[in-house]
């Protein structure tokens, strides 16, 4: 009997990223933590972005257990607090998260139930970079991934305190900084992230910047048309746009998305700190021991004399006899 | 001359008659006790500016590396805030502002200078001594109180981003400005001759207390030891 | 499902009422959000919670449980009101010309006929008026006061949008937005689809729920068309598979039926089947069932089976009640009727209603067998787990026989999707430990068995030791072996009809479809409706060619469509009268004047006249119903009826409780809560995170939803003391339970006929094995009833209270 070959489907859904770039390596850094004389990139990889759809986002979950699939994490069996939410926040094990809001629409007085997938979202400008003091331990690469290199990192929590999204979480056994990397193993290989080729509904897209804006334009029509005619894309130029970015019904109040913030930027202090005072502070240190240096080669010696030695024993002698 | 009833001393303080009067004026204990504070401190400041400034990141290599360095560094923080307050009850009462302190700050160029026969006679401490004393107390009070909320090892989760953020940028400042004080204060007992043994064997000439510290002294001469 | 998944995608409205295809259907959710974001199709949710499907909703209106009847003859009222339907395709296509018996009427609830000792009617005047020729009348003007339009306008006339707030809760103004939405796709040009899954089916009137949207879908003209259709989303990877497959205790493979004891002879059994036309020149294809019955006994006893033995009829069982489904089965154990059990790939204890029963059907028990994949709760019925199962393990005396099995990635075989498509897969990995195929296990059963009629006798032994066994490996038949039975094969040479000389298939060689079926023995066929799944040509289901000519989405090359891989039921619906379509854009078959061609395989006769032969094929009047005549047991119009257990009084007919031809054994009448014990208005559902009972059991999904919980309103909250995350205590008349509190703005109390009826949700993937925390399952609560036409259970409608607890002890 002659057999019909069955053929597989190549991808389900296909999740076509940018071509594949390679092994994306110290050449194609743009940026590396505490690192000042990087050498220019020696190629410039074509800038990818992944775009997550709030308004066809059904908070399925799908995205996170493809994360926890393919990053082999192991997110603990929490118990239920009274939220759809698990794990409850980012954890070292779960680079991403549905957040999820209910929110009564002032307008229309209908109920909202906006979900939102939180996660690293890539940014231009990235704080968590500008923070970390363990060169190499935070790396930027030229199509705007950034990524975190655990072989150099020491564990301080800086980049928690440098991101303006409250991304990276620090693992309590092997003290390292974990957050998504937008399956940058994946990328280059010429595949989408895990969380994109898992989504049901291409709520995540995965492509170039450029074409993930273009098609976003289309579906901020689509809802305009819809009757949100504050929707928007969510590409905060704060920190000179991000690499994940949001299709949002409300763009005018991102906040009711389980606060994702308004305009986002590196923290003022973060900025003072990792700005101002490392100049000053090593300043005033060199100044304090040029001052000591100049007043021990200049100054007047100050030695006890003679006289004074016998001064003392004069009293001394008195007070004794 | 001034009287001397005022004049503070501790126990251990002492003159014992000789060719030089030798003076007593650190006990074993306060000196152990000073040599951790100031070992912690030096270890604090290495360690901290490691994890600081990216060109002095390789000074992690004396910890066993950034992994070792920023698990060790909260630690000699809590070492150093303990060993600083014995020191503190030890010397909190002979560093109290005298008013001949006041008078000696506002010579200071007479200080500077080295002219200290310009200078009234001074119990204990100096008034640069006391400013050291007191914004090293100052300082390492902030230290480790911005250096626990940013100890997220143990203390992550009752704190937000945002006071985090503040307490890093302070302790950045504290540790300078205590980096500073340090520099004054080693520079200090480096200049001021005879100044070393104190911490070291714990005594100093006669000489050296008549110069520098002669009310002490003459409290002290009122009741001869040895 | 009468389109496919992927034709979703090709309408203008979808309507997800009764079912919550984001949550429990994700992956085909998808062909929703691909219709939204490319046709600027609009979605509707109707549910009594805000669901994942609404967060994504153009429009949600929330509605009391088990009240979508209302709901939808309101709809049914606005439409006939507004004269939105689609008139063309109605006149044509339905029976609404169609007359009706004088004696049939209806009043307060019921229809003529009822008795309410036997919970039945005498359905005799639920029929057409019938000519002297034998064909039905009809008034093609709709003016006979006996017309099904007049009756239908009639019945319908009550459920004004005020009667429909009254009893469903829904604010009139969002009902009347719903409908005018809905009301816009009578136009030939709109199109709306219909997805409901078990919020439809799991009441105690879930098949009058689906049939009452097919009528409005068959009035608005949406049947048969590109984006339209009645479409059923399975619970169940392969529960499409399970009921063609037939395994209910009524039915053999292929929608046929099993016969009853009355029915000694296959002469008799065959006079109320293969009906003649109702109408002239209609096809009325069940006329073929002889052949699909004989190719099956065939298939089943082989040479056997012959017609000097009425080809082995009475090798088949005969039913002496109307069918042993589940609830009926666990009745008679806890009755002490049934002495083994085996369970195959089933959890009943959490799937089955009122758990206490269960347990003590089980333990009735002499011995169970279960055979599945994971440790399911029902074989450690008797293990004592703390309050999560408090059984006294030393006085059940059942012994449990744990058979493990392979899971569906672990063997090779064809699932049947929602959209009827026989998808074959392969095994992605190797069982592990003693794992053995279901084959396999059965295999041995059936051997040990033959065995054991043939050494010892035994009474009427001739069905088990005449059984076709011809596998290639006896001890475990092979998925392409069983699945080329299913297809069919010619026993002996078939000749063509118009000319004996020539031979249609050859001895020994697979059909091609059924079309080439024989009721004289000369074909077998294990299941009519997958004939063409294996051909000559190879495994048909295993066919992974993704193309779509003119992206219409009907993917005829992917795997196989029952039946004779057709894509789209009632196609011949989507072309007027005239055999064009009625929206060019959405052809599907159309005439060419000698016959029908298109991107679908037709569903009629290819070469049947447009106007003369009805689209409707399997009926014998060749329209569809919109007036059921005797199918439906309550009646051939759909009532409201509230369920077992209510809030509050059917306003319609206050003096029935729940469906009144409803099958209710004694104890469990018993049983039912009253709405003054139990105020609040419960009902169960799947999450997103989970799949039944079996993912619990993988740490992923565990981690994702960890912990049992049920979701209430905050007003409900407040009233209670409770605050989101607190334990509460969940109980009806059956059972209690425990679950954490989510306190949430999607469920909102509704005003049903004056009252404030608050809602209690309770998701049902936790029980007390697996990865996940141990828990409760809605079916601790869940009244013992089922629908009066399938009998699934009423787990979607009942009554509980509720109080703020402490946690259950840790077990």
């Amino acid at each position: 009997m002659a057999y019909v070959t069955p053929h597989t489907a190549s991808a389900n859904p296909p999740t076509k990223g940018p071509a594949a770039v390679g092994d994306m390596n110290e050449g194609d850094l743009i940026r590396r933590s505490a690192t000042s004389n990087l050498p220019a990139p020696t190629r410039q990889l074509e800038p990818v972005a992944k775009l997550i759809d709030v308004s066809k986002c059904i908070g399925c979950k799908a995205c996170q257990s493809a994360c926890i699939e393919w990053n082999d994490t192991k997110p603990g069996v929490e118990h239920n607090v009274g939220v759809y939410e698990n794990p409850h926040d980012l954890t070292p094990d779960m680079y991403t998260l549905m957040r999820f809001s209910e929110w009564i629409n002032p307008e229309t007085d209908n109920l909202e139930w906006l979900i939102r997938k939180d996660g690293c979202m890539h940014c231009a400008d990235p704080g968590c970079l500008k923070a970390c003091p363990a060169p190499g331990a935070i790396v930027q690469y030229s199509n705007g991934i950034v990524d975190f290199v655990h072989e150099n990192c020491i564990g301080c929590g800086y980049c928690v305190k440098g991101c303006p999204f409250n991304i990276p979480r620090i693992s309590k056994d092997e003290h390292k900084a974990h957050k998504c990397t937008l399956c940058s193993d994946r990328v280059a290989v010429g595949q989408g992230p895990a969380c994109a080729k898992a989504c049901p509904t291409h709520a995540i897209m995965f492509g170039t910047k450029e074409d993930m804006k273009k098609h976003a334009a289309g579906r901020i029509a689509d809802l305009k048309a819809r009757g949100y005619s504050n929707a928007g894309l969510y590409d905060p130029q704060g920190v000179g746009g991000t690499h994940v970015m949001y299709v949002l019904h409300h763009n005018d109040k991102p906040n009711i998305y389980s606060n994702l913030p308004a305009d986002p930027k590196i923290s003022p202090i973060v900025n003072v700190w990792k700005g101002a005072t490392k100049v000053v502070g090593l300043a005033a240190i060199g100044l304090a021991a040029a001052a000591g240096v100049l007043h021990g080669i200049f100054g007047n010696p100050n030695r006890v004399h003679e006289e004074e030695e016998a001064q003392a024993e004069q009293l001394v002698d008195r007070g004794v006899h | 001359m001034s009287t001397t009833e005022d004049v503070v001393t501790q126990p251990g303080d002492a003159v014992e008659p000789g060719r030089p009067v030798t003076v007593h004026r650190y006990t074993a204990a306060a000196r152990v006790n000073h040599w951790i504070t100031a070992v912690s401190l030096v270890l604090l400041a290495l360690s901290g500016l490691a994890l600081f400034h990216p060109s002095l990141f390789f000074l992690t290599n004396l910890f066993g590396g950034g992994q070792t360095t920023r698990a060790i560094h909260p630690w000699i923080g809590v070492v150093l805030f303990f060993s600083f307050s014995l020191l503190f009850i030890r010397f909190w009462r002979a560093n109290l502002w005298r008013r001949e302190d006041t008078q000696w700050s506002k010579q200071i160029t007479d200080v500077i200078g080295g002219h200290e026969e310009r200078l009234p006679e001074l119990g204990k401490y100096n008034a640069g001594q006391k400013l050291v004393f007191w914004s090293m107390t100052l300082l390492i009070l902030t230290l480790i109180i911005t250096g626990l909320a940013m100890w997220d090892q143990y203390f992550g989760e009752y704190l937000a981003i945002e006071p985090k953020r503040i307490a890093a940028l302070i302790h950045a400042l504290c540790a300078f400005t205590i980096i500073c004080v340090w520099i004054v204060h080693v520079y200090a007992a480096i200049w001021v001759k005879g100044t070393f043994s104190a911490m070291t064997s714990g005594k100093v000439t006669g000489g050296w207390a008549w110069r520098h510290h002669r009310k002490w002294l003459r409290k002290l001469a009122q009741h001869p030891t040895r | 499902m009468t389109n496919a998944w992927t034709d979703i995608k090709n309408t203008d409205l979808v309507v997800i009422m009764g079912g919550n295809a984001a949550e429990a259907h994700p992956c085909g959710f998808k062909w929703v959000t691909e219709a939204k974001a490319n046709r600027g199709a609009k979605l509707i949710v109707v549910d009594p919670r805000y669901t994942r499907s609404a967060s994504v909703a153009d429009f949600y209106a929330p509605i009391r449980q088990g009240t979508d009847i209302a709901f939808l003859l309101g709809l049914i009222n606005y439409c006939i009101l507004n004269d939105k339907i689609q008139w063309d395709y109605a006149k044509a296509y339905t029976n609404i010309s169609y007359l009706v018996k004088d004696g049939f009427a209806y009043k307060d609830g019921l229809f003529t006929g009822y008795d309410p000792v036997k919970r039945d009617y005498d359905k005799s005047t639920w029929d057409y008026q019938v000519g002297p020729d034998g064909y039905v009348l009809a008034d093609e003007t709709l003016q006979h006061p006996r017309c099904v339009w007049n009756l239908l306008k009639e019945h319908v006339s009550i459920y004004t949008p005020e009667m429909v707030e009254r009893i469903c809760g829904t604010p009139k103004e969002k009902f009347l937005k719903v409908a005018s939405m809905i009301a816009e796709t009578s136009s030939k040009t709109k199109t709306m689809t219909s997805m409901y899954a078990l919020g439809w089916t799991q009441h105690s009137k879930g098949s009058q729920n689906i049939r009452t949207m097919a009528m409005l879908q068959l009035l608005l003209g949406n049947i048969g068309v590109r984006g339209g259709g009645m479409n059923a989303l399975r619970g169940h990877s392969n529960i499409q598979g399970l009921t063609d497959i037939g395994l209910m205790s009524n039915l053999i493979p292929g929608y046929l039926n099993l016969a009853t004891d009355k029915e000694k002879d296959f002469a008799t059994y065959m006079s109320t089947r293969g009906f003649k036309p109702l109408r002239p020149t209609q096809m009325s294809y069940w006329q073929n069932y002889k052949k699909f019955f004989v190719s099956f006994q065939k298939a089943m006893f082989g040479d056997a089976a012959k017609p000097e033995n009425d080809f082995a009829y009475d090798y088949l069982p005969k039913l002496d009640v109307p069918s042993y489904d589940m609830l009926r089965m666990f009745e008679l154990m806890h009755n002490g009727k049934i002495n083994g059990y085996i369970c195959q790939g089933f959890n009943p204890l959490l799937a089955a209603p009122n758990r206490k029963k269960l347990t003590e059907a089980f333990s009735k028990l002499k011995f169970m067998v279960t055979m599945d994949p994971l440790e399911t709760e029902t074989s450690r019925f008797w293990e004592n787990h703390g309050e999560h199962n408090d059984v006294d393990t030393a006085s059940i005396q059942t012994e449990v026989y744990q058979l493990p099995t392979t899971c569906f990635a672990e063997e090779e075989g064809a699932l049947v999707n929602s959209g009827r498509w026989l998808q074959w897969h392969w095994a992605g990995g190797s069982p592990p430990g003693e794992a053995k195929h279901d084959t396999w296990i059965m295999a041995q059963i059936f051997l040990r068995m033959k065995k054991l009629y043939q050494a010892e006798g035994g009474a009427f032994p001739d069905p088990i030791m005449n059984l076709t066994w011809n596998y290639h490996d006896a001890n475990e038949p092979e998925p392409e072996e069983l699945a080329k039975e299913l297809n069919g094969y010619a026993v002996a040479d078939v000749k063509d009809p118009a000319d004996a000389t020539k031979t249609l298939v050859a001895a020994g060689k697979q059909l091609s479809g059924f079309g080439q079926l024989q009721d004289d023995g000369s074909t077998a066929c294990g299941c009519w409706i997958y004939s063409g799944c294996f051909t000559e040509a190879g495994n048909i289901m295993a066919k992974r060619d993704n193309s779509d000519p003119e992206d219409v989405g009907l993917f005829p090359k992917w795997a196989f469509s029952w039946p004779a891989n057709r894509r789209i039921l009632y196609n011949r619906a989507s072309a007027d009268i005239t055999g064009k379509a009625w929206d060019p854009s959405r052809k599907i078959i159309e005439w060419d004047g000698a016959k029908w061609a298109g991107y679908d395989v037709p569903d009629i006769a290819p070469t049947a006249k447009p106007d003369v032969v009805g689209p409707f094929i399997m009926n014998p009047e060749g329209t569809a119903r919109l007036f059921a005549r005797g199918t439906m047991r309550e009646g051939p119009f759909p009532v409201h009826y509230e369920p077992f257990e209510a809030p509050i009084k059917n306003v319609i007919a206050p003096g029935i409780r729940g469906n009144p031809v409803v099958r209710v054994f004694k104890d469990d009448a018993e049983q039912f809560g009253n709405s003054d014990e139990f105020p609040l208005a419960a009902t169960s559902y799947r999450l997103t995170e989970h799949f039944h009972y079996w993912t619990k059991h993988n740490r992923v999904n565990a981690a994702l939803q960890p912990e049992f919980f049920v979701e209430i309103s905050y007003e409900l909250a407040d009233e209670k003391g409770v605050k989101a995350g607190d334990w509460v205590r969940v109980w009806s008349k059956r059972g209690s339970i425990k679950a954490k509190a989510v306190v949430t703005r999607r469920i909102r109390p509704l005003i049903c006929d004056g009252k404030k009826v608050h809602v209690v949700g309770i998701p049902l993937h936790w029980g007390f094995t697996g990865a996940a925390r141990k828990g409760f399952g809605p079916n601790t609560l869940t009244p013992f009833v089922g629908d009066a036409n399938s009998d699934t259970p009423e787990f979607k409608a009942w009554l509980v209270n509720l109080e703020k607890t402490d946690g259950p002890a840790v077990s």
